[in-house]
């Protein structure tokens, strides 16, 4: 049915220095369809998405858009103008004013530049918040909201402008399920009135939740288009990654727990309180043992690590490290004792931007050699070749800016400079959070491998699945109070909900 | 040969230093005894190179000293000092009245300018503090002394515009007695290389690009945003009194309402046409050197052509327009897209031809 397609891409490439990011590329969407773009880091989806919104210019190819009943080829030149056709976007890194409103936020960049009446904006925005029932006020500063609500105002605009395309690039990332599931029943109604959906995202299950087609792309070309039916998860993942995916289920089996014993620990903490985590805590982790802090959204687990790595300010607490009562409060305490932190937002708190990729790996071992002891040109080149094949990270080449890299490869990179101090007690907050599949396997590898040389790692994750894999120990949190601690058997999906809810297991 | 016009169009200093050559060229096709060096006996009898090229050399000392500073101010704070020029004309006046109260001998010459030094660095870290601890945006925190300062200046010599003479200042100011080229050049050439070396032997540059790039970053990996940017405003304050010193040398009195006036925009806009973002982040020192020299050979190359003093800023003005201008990503980006058709249009005909 020709006219049923609102959107085709043909013969898309597109190439950056150094690399291709797309090879030849087709893709169609369908009213009310609801199309899963998939591919693990650097496959193109990113690019691709870039391309059709004017971000970036194609090289070859040609894009149809359906106006009026019939397939016209559009040339878009700026995201406005795709916006005008009627192709919104919602990025996985949220891109809206933090220190506007909310209704302005969603209105900014719209329609004329003339007059705004801003009353009745106040108005409409409200309305339409109250219509997709999200918890927050029309006149509240951005900033102000959770990376949540900021998200879902991110989907509320891009709606609201009456689009025949909305692209949602990873917009679950940092979602809970209740939201997530706010955002289904949303999706599902604006495919109902024939919107074509193009839904990015690494979480599988969700694609198997709302989706009715999945193209998938691998390193830059296009490896086919399935009906949702026909695509079961394992093979999907296969395709994705080009090969047999032995490695996930060799992954489901973790290291059985250790049973307590009189072994020092690695880190104890008695008492530890910071500015942003003001309930204190204990905590203590032994040599090679993984475990992990879950819990909703905003239950502090991100602030209870925060303040083991002391990027808080530091209120009270006892620490000792391998036994040894020693002080930490900043963070160049904490790297000096081993500890090394990878934070849950890479963009605000892990990469350096406009650093190259040699400069991003060797940041932390340079701050702990010393001001006054920089490393040469030789030796930071030596680190950050052997760590780019060690992590297999793509990039053109070790002076290639980060901010070039796709997320997962600046995640990569980010792990690198971990591990290059050489940690004893390494901090990982939502490493895997907006990464692919197989790199999501690797970094899980990693993690297990790192704790069988004897590395003791905190893992967090938004995916319990991926915890249970991991961890052998989960301490659960709900409203900035530690409210349970599973090991063993204990540890199963019920298990961690219910004492997430607060219920008696 | 693309990927080498490529490499150079994407260096930050290919625009300034291509800048720079235009000006050479220009004055060599008007003048083409413009960059001769003559030797000449000056007044206290000593044989010294003269001619335009030594004066832009000479002149721009100060400019490109107050760059040196307010670079890694813009890299790591995101925002410039507009008080230098101020500052500099409180640490000349400190300089002159530690000279007028003793007899002007090495030591004592030293010791006034320890005295400038740590007068101005003490002003700058106070600016630094306010930048740093209390986070005030930094035009806003220096527009304190920016507007204080030469009031400052003007009490601590009590009002007066006194003169200090000595061949010790002039040696200064002018001329080593043996060395044929100016103190201001040879001390501009000590100081870079002195922080040259500084960026080589410590991770100040890292650093300093660090925080301006990402503070959350820098905190979280152990470096100080607060520190890095009080070293900025403390180098700074170092350059502060050493341009100030030199200029009072030069002119041989401390006049705090006309010393290095309006040098503070000059200095701005050395970093900025040296490629530098005013906005922070990366920073290419050598660029906002050069950034000064390029102000300077256009003032000389304007006064060259008679050009009348009052119209010589207007002048200025339509230069630095088009630097900028062309520095700018779009025409970057623009440029490469030029050269690539070009390019291309040659690789057809070739393959035309050949099938022909």
């Amino acid at each position: 049915m020709q006219n049923d397609i609102v959107l085709s891409m043909r013969n898309i490439s597109k190439s950056f220095p150094g690399v291709r990011a797309l090879q030849n590329v087709d893709f169609t969407l369908r009213r009310g369809e609801i199309h899963a773009l998939m591919g693990e880091n650097g496959a193109g989806k990113s690019t691709l998405i870039k391309v059709l919104t004017g971000v970036y210019p194609k090289d070859s190819g040609q894009v149809f858009l359906n106006t009026d009943g019939s397939l016209r080829e559009i040339n878009v030149k700026s995201p406005y103008e795709a916006q005008n056709l009627g192709i919104s976007t919602v990025y996985q890194e949220i891109t809206l004013c933090p220190n506007l409103t909310i209704a302005e936020n969603m209105f900014i960049g719209r329609g004329s530049y003339q007059t705004v009446n801003w009353r009745t904006m106040k108005k409409r925005a409200a309305e339409i918040l109250e219509k997709l029932n999200i918890p927050a006020r029309a006149t509240q500063q951005l900033d102000t909201c959770s990376i949540a609500v900021q998200q879902m105002v991110a989907i509320a605009r891009a709606v609201d402008m009456d689009c025949k395309v909305l692209i949602l690039d990873e917009p679950t990332s940092s979602l809970d399920e209740q939201e997530v599931e706010k955002l289904f029943s949303l999706m599902r109604d604006l495919k109902s009135r024939g919107v074509g959906i193009i839904f990015i995202t690494h979480f599988l299950e969700q694609v198997y939740q709302v989706c009715d087609k999945i193209t998938v792309l691998r390193n830059g070309e296009l490896v086919g288009e399935y009906e949702i039916k026909d695509l079961p998860r394992v093979q999907l993942i296969s395709k994705m990654m080009g090969k047999d995916l032995e490695d996930v289920s060799a992954l489901q089996k973790r290291k059985p727990v250790g049973e307590e014993t009189d072994e020092i620990p690695v880190y104890e903490a008695t008492g530890l309180s910071s500015l942003e985590c003001s309930n204190a805590f204990d905590f203590k982790i032994r040599k090679g043992e993984v475990n992990g802090f879950t819990g909703l959204l905003g239950s502090g687990r991100s602030e209870s690590v925060r303040a083991i790595f002391a990027a808080d300010r530091i209120t009270g607490g006892k620490i000792k490290i391998n036994g040894k009562e020693v002080k930490i409060k900043k963070p160049k305490d904490a790297m000096k004792h081993g500890i090394g932190y990878l934070p849950e937002d890479r963009k605000r708190d892990g990469i350096v931007e406009d650093l190259s990729v040699r400069e991003n790996i060797i940041l932390a071992l340079q701050v702990m050699k010393g001001f006054f002891r920089p490393f040469s040109r030789a030796e930071a080149e030596a680190f950050a070749d052997e760590y780019i094949k060690l992590l297999g990270i793509k990039t053109a080449s070790m002076d290639t800016p980060i901010k070039s890299l796709s997320g997962g490869n600046q995640q990569k990179v980010i792990l690198a400079r971990w591990l290059l101090t050489n940690p004893q007690y390494l901090i990982l907050d939502e490493p895997t959070r907006g990464i692919d599949v197989g790199t999501k396997v690797e970094i899980q590898k990693l993690v297990l491998k790192l704790a069988e040389e004897g590395v003791s790692i905190t893992f967090i994750s938004s995916e319990i699945e991926e915890m249970l894999r991991t961890c052998s120990r989960l301490i659960v949190m709900r409203d900035r109070k530690i409210v349970g601690e599973l090991k063993g058997e204990e540890m199963t999906q019920d298990n961690i909900m219910h004492t997430i809810a607060g219920e008696a297991v | 040969m693309g990927s080498l016009i490529k490499k150079f169009t994407r260096s930050q200093l290919a625009i300034p230093l291509f800048a720079l050559f235009l000006l050479v060229i220009f004055n060599l096709i008007r003048d083409p005894s413009f960059f001769s060096i003559d030797i000449a006996t000056n007044n206290d009898g000593n044989a010294v190179l003269s001619g335009n090229l030594i004066s832009i050399l000479n002149g721009a000392s100060a400019i490109a000293i107050l760059s040196i500073g307010m670079t890694l101010i813009t890299s790591s704070c995101k925002g410039q000092d507009i008080s230098v020029a101020a500052m500099a004309a409180i640490a000349g006046s400190v300089f002159v009245s530690v000279l007028r109260s003793n007899e002007i001998t090495i030591p004592v010459l030293l010791l006034a300018f320890l005295f400038g030094c740590v007068v101005a660095v003490l002003f700058s870290l106070f600016n630094g503090i306010l930048v740093a601890v209390f986070k005030i945006q930094p035009m806003i925190a220096t527009l304190i002394l920016f507007s204080a300062g030469r009031s400052i200046a003007y009490w601590i010599n009590g009002g007066a515009t006194p003169t200090i003479s000595s061949p010790l200042i002039t040696a200064i100011g002018g001329f080593i007695p043996g060395i044929p080229i100016p103190t201001p050049i040879i001390i501009m050439v000590v100081f870079l290389i002195l922080i040259s070396l500084l960026l080589r032997f410590t991770n100040l540059g890292l650093y300093t690009q660090v925080v301006g790039i990402n503070e959350g970053t820098a905190h979280l990996n152990g470096i100080s945003p607060v520190w890095i940017k009080l070293i900025a405003f403390i180098i700074s304050g170092v350059c502060v009194a050493t341009a100030g010193c030199i200029t009072v040398c030069r002119i041989g009195l401390i006049n705090h309402e006309t010393l290095l006036l309006d040098a503070e925009m000059d200095v701005i806009l050395s970093v900025a046409i040296g490629g530098n973002a005013l906005s922070g982040g990366k920073f290419n020192l050598y660029g906002s050197v050069i950034g000064a020299y390029i102000i300077q050979a256009l003032t000389v190359t304007l006064y060259a052509m008679k050009v009348p003093s009052a119209a010589v800023k207007a002048y200025k003005a339509i230069v630095i327009i088009v630097i900028v201008v062309f520095s700018s990503p779009v025409a970057k980006d623009f440029v490469v897209r030029m050269y690539k058709k070009l390019f291309k249009k040659q690789a057809e005909k070739e393959v035309q031809a050949k099938a022909a």
